[in-house]
């Protein structure tokens, strides 16, 4: 129950894009038609399902006050290395995406070209980052951490879906020249993260 | 008649293309059908049915709202007059009282119907006015600069969001509401038929949470009730607040609703409270949505006609059975989601949200299928935000925007499924 309660927590009350507003670039430039939206949402639970988890045990193993004396004897059991933590997650993040590019590569390629470039900007798709940070402020453990990625991953896909649902609607709407395009994506999000606003205010028991 | 259609077609060449009025087309527009019926139909909007066209759409729903309006009416000024003629609360004393009083000579006793409708309308046509006027305003700018019609929609809208809110509602409060409402919940994304929430609940959410105090708990920063129109109550503090929702799901001595509510009511009505009361719907709450029977009667017609699909009424109402079904089932005496489903489907706007709002053919979801599971949708949110969310007693009003944003991915879904269904069975 603990780790439902995590996942529903991640998915719907604490959504990464429509209640922290994270990701937003690539969130409103993908969101164009379902089809996208979806593998994209794909690729974004799988990428942030396996950084959380192995950003967590850096954090845990090496980078936390007193980490490193646990291997290398107790003269260091009062280093603390989380100042290291921002560039140690974006490598972390980096590498995940090259490994997953080249998967997709190798064995999905209509995906992969669909994707194009917004593939590899993922590795600075503040979510992504946003999953590893907030990981470390809740001190979730590893499997906590496991459950918070799938969950992060989840919302944001589920929000992108929606987005790229609603626009493929609005593709028949009348919108003043000024706005057309992003500016009504802004717009369109704003009024999404009121209706997800249902959610705000729900305490699980963690 | 035969004078005024003379001079309409007189101005006419005035406001078509050419003439020197061409900017206020759509207002000689609007004049012409409102008195006449139009020489043609409309051709493209969100109906499918021909020789229905929006106009009698759009009143159809407004004649479907009409017990729901005269509940609003009468229940405003009864629930009002209860209690200051039970001397636990004094009347408002404003322009209404004046007007009420002094002017009109009647007296604040709940069993005049006369003076119940009067008083509630006292309170009840302000708003509506000013949503008109704020609302129509913002709707009349955008057609004549954007030459689109003004459009019945904004009758629809300007009726349904009057009547969702608490009789108190400061009249500065009911405008930015609408304005907000109708300027980026429809207009920007075109006017009628071209926006993806129902416009009147974004004006509705938008006031939710932009002057939460003035609507919602139990009285506001002016010193009024929010449900009923008196001053804070002086003998049973408590009671001017709670809307029969709040009450049960705030209760926290595990009583069953009906008991919960009675304990709060006994002092001034004198009666235990049954399903009875909020069915019909003499009870404290958000103006035209206290009584169910209204509703039904209005969803009675919108079926009828064909107006409102009643696979999402039936949608909702499965779906808040469901969820309510489990969550009575799997709570505990003592907790906030012991209430039976049945008493969820009585209390609170849930008819009114599930009859007037749900159905919108804009916003809902477009496939037959899809329909079925966004009514479910809403019905089930609708119960899991009442019991589980501590911060909104009332979920109806989120949950159908939830429906809302989720409409087109539903819609994408079930196509989806449609396709590969018939792939598999013609393809290749």
């Amino acid at each position: 129950m603990h780790y439902v309660n995590i996942i529903l927590n991640a998915v719907f009350i604490q959504n990464l894009a429509l209640a922290f507003f994270l990701g937003m670039c690539t969130f409103l430039a993908v969101s164009k038609n379902v089809k996208n939206a979806f593998g994209l949402g794909i690729a974004v639970i799988v990428i942030l399902g396996i950084t959380v988890p192995v950003n967590n045990l850096i954090y845990t193993e090496l980078l936390k006050k007193g980490a490193l004396g646990k291997w290398l004897g107790s003269s260091l059991s009062d280093v603390n290395l989380e100042f290291l933590g921002l560039i140690c997650y974006i490598g972390t993040i980096a590498a995940m995406v090259q490994i997953l590019e080249m998967t997709l590569d190798r064995f999905f390629p209509a995906l992969y070209n669909t994707l194009g470039i917004f593939l590899p900007l993922i590795t600075v798709n503040c979510a992504i980052l946003g999953g590893s940070l907030f990981m470390v402020e809740r001190n979730y453990n590893f499997s906590e951490s496991l459950a918070y990625g799938f969950g992060a991953g989840l919302g944001w896909a589920l929000a992108i879906v929606a987005l790229a649902g609603i626009r493929e609607k609005l593709k028949y709407s009348d919108v003043p020249h000024g706005l057309r395009g992003l500016g009504i994506t802004f717009i369109t999000v704003g009024l999404m993260a009121m209706a997800f606003m249902a959610f705000g205010g729900i305490d699980l028991p963690e | 008649m035969k004078f005024l259609r003379n001079l309409l077609d007189k101005v006419e060449p005035l406001f078509t293309k050419g003439g020197k009025l061409e900017r206020f087309y759509p207002l000689y527009e609007a004049g012409d059908t409102f008195l006449f019926t139009p020489g043609e139909v409309t051709k493209n909007g969100p109906h499918v049915r021909d020789s229905l066209d929006m106009k009698r759409m759009m009143s159809t729903v407004i004649v479907a709202l009409g017990p729901c309006i005269l509940m609003a009416l009468y229940n405003t000024g009864y629930q009002a007059n209860l209690q200051i003629d039970a001397g636990t609360a004094l009347a408002i004393d404003d322009w209404r009282e004046v007007v009420y009083s002094d002017w009109l000579g009647l007296k604040h006793d709940p069993s005049s119907i006369l003076g119940c409708f009067v008083y509630g309308a006292l309170w009840f046509l302000p708003v509506y006015a000013v949503t008109m006027a704020v609302g129509g305003t913002i709707e009349l700018v955008f057609s004549l600069v954007r030459g689109h019609e003004i459009n019945e929609g904004f009758l629809v809208t300007g009726m349904l969001y009057p009547l969702t809110l608490p009789p108190t509602t400061p009249l500065l409060v009911v405008a930015a509401g609408i304005a907000f409402g109708v300027f980026i919940g429809k207009e920007v994304f075109g006017g009628t038929g071209k926006n993806f929430l129902n416009p009147a609940l974004t004006a509705r959410a938008f006031v939710y949470f932009a002057f939460a105090n003035y609507l919602s708990g139990e009285t506001n920063p002016l010193g009024q009730g929010v449900w009923v129109a008196v001053q804070k109550s002086i003998k049973l503090d408590g009671f001017t607040g709670a809307t029969t929702l709040a009450a049960m799901v705030n209760t926290e001595t595990g009583n069953s609703p009906a008991e919960a509510m009675t304990e709060v009511t006994q002092g001034i009505t004198g009666h235990a409270f049954t399903w009875w009361d909020p069915f019909i719907g003499f009870i404290q709450g958000s103006m035209g949505e206290t009584s169910t029977l209204a509703c039904l009667i209005g969803a009675a017609i919108l079926i009828a006609t064909g107006i409102g699909s009643w696979r999402i009424m039936t949608g909702c109402v499965l779906g808040a059975l469901a969820i309510g079904g489990l969550t009575y089932g799997f709570a505990g005496e003592n907790s906030v989601a012991y209430i039976s489903p049945v008493w969820q489907l009585l209390i609170g706007g849930f008819a009114f949200g599930t009859v007037f709002m749900a159905t919108d053919p804009v916003s809902a979801a477009m496939t037959e299928t899809g329909k079925w599971w966004y009514g479910g949708l809403i019905g089930g949110m609708t119960v899991l935000i009442r019991v589980v969310n501590p911060a909104f007693p009332e979920g109806i009003m989120l949950a159908i925007l939830f429906g809302n944003v989720m409409a087109p991915t539903i819609d994408y879904l079930v196509i989806q499924a449609n396709i590969k269904r018939r792939l598999a069975r013609y393809g290749t």
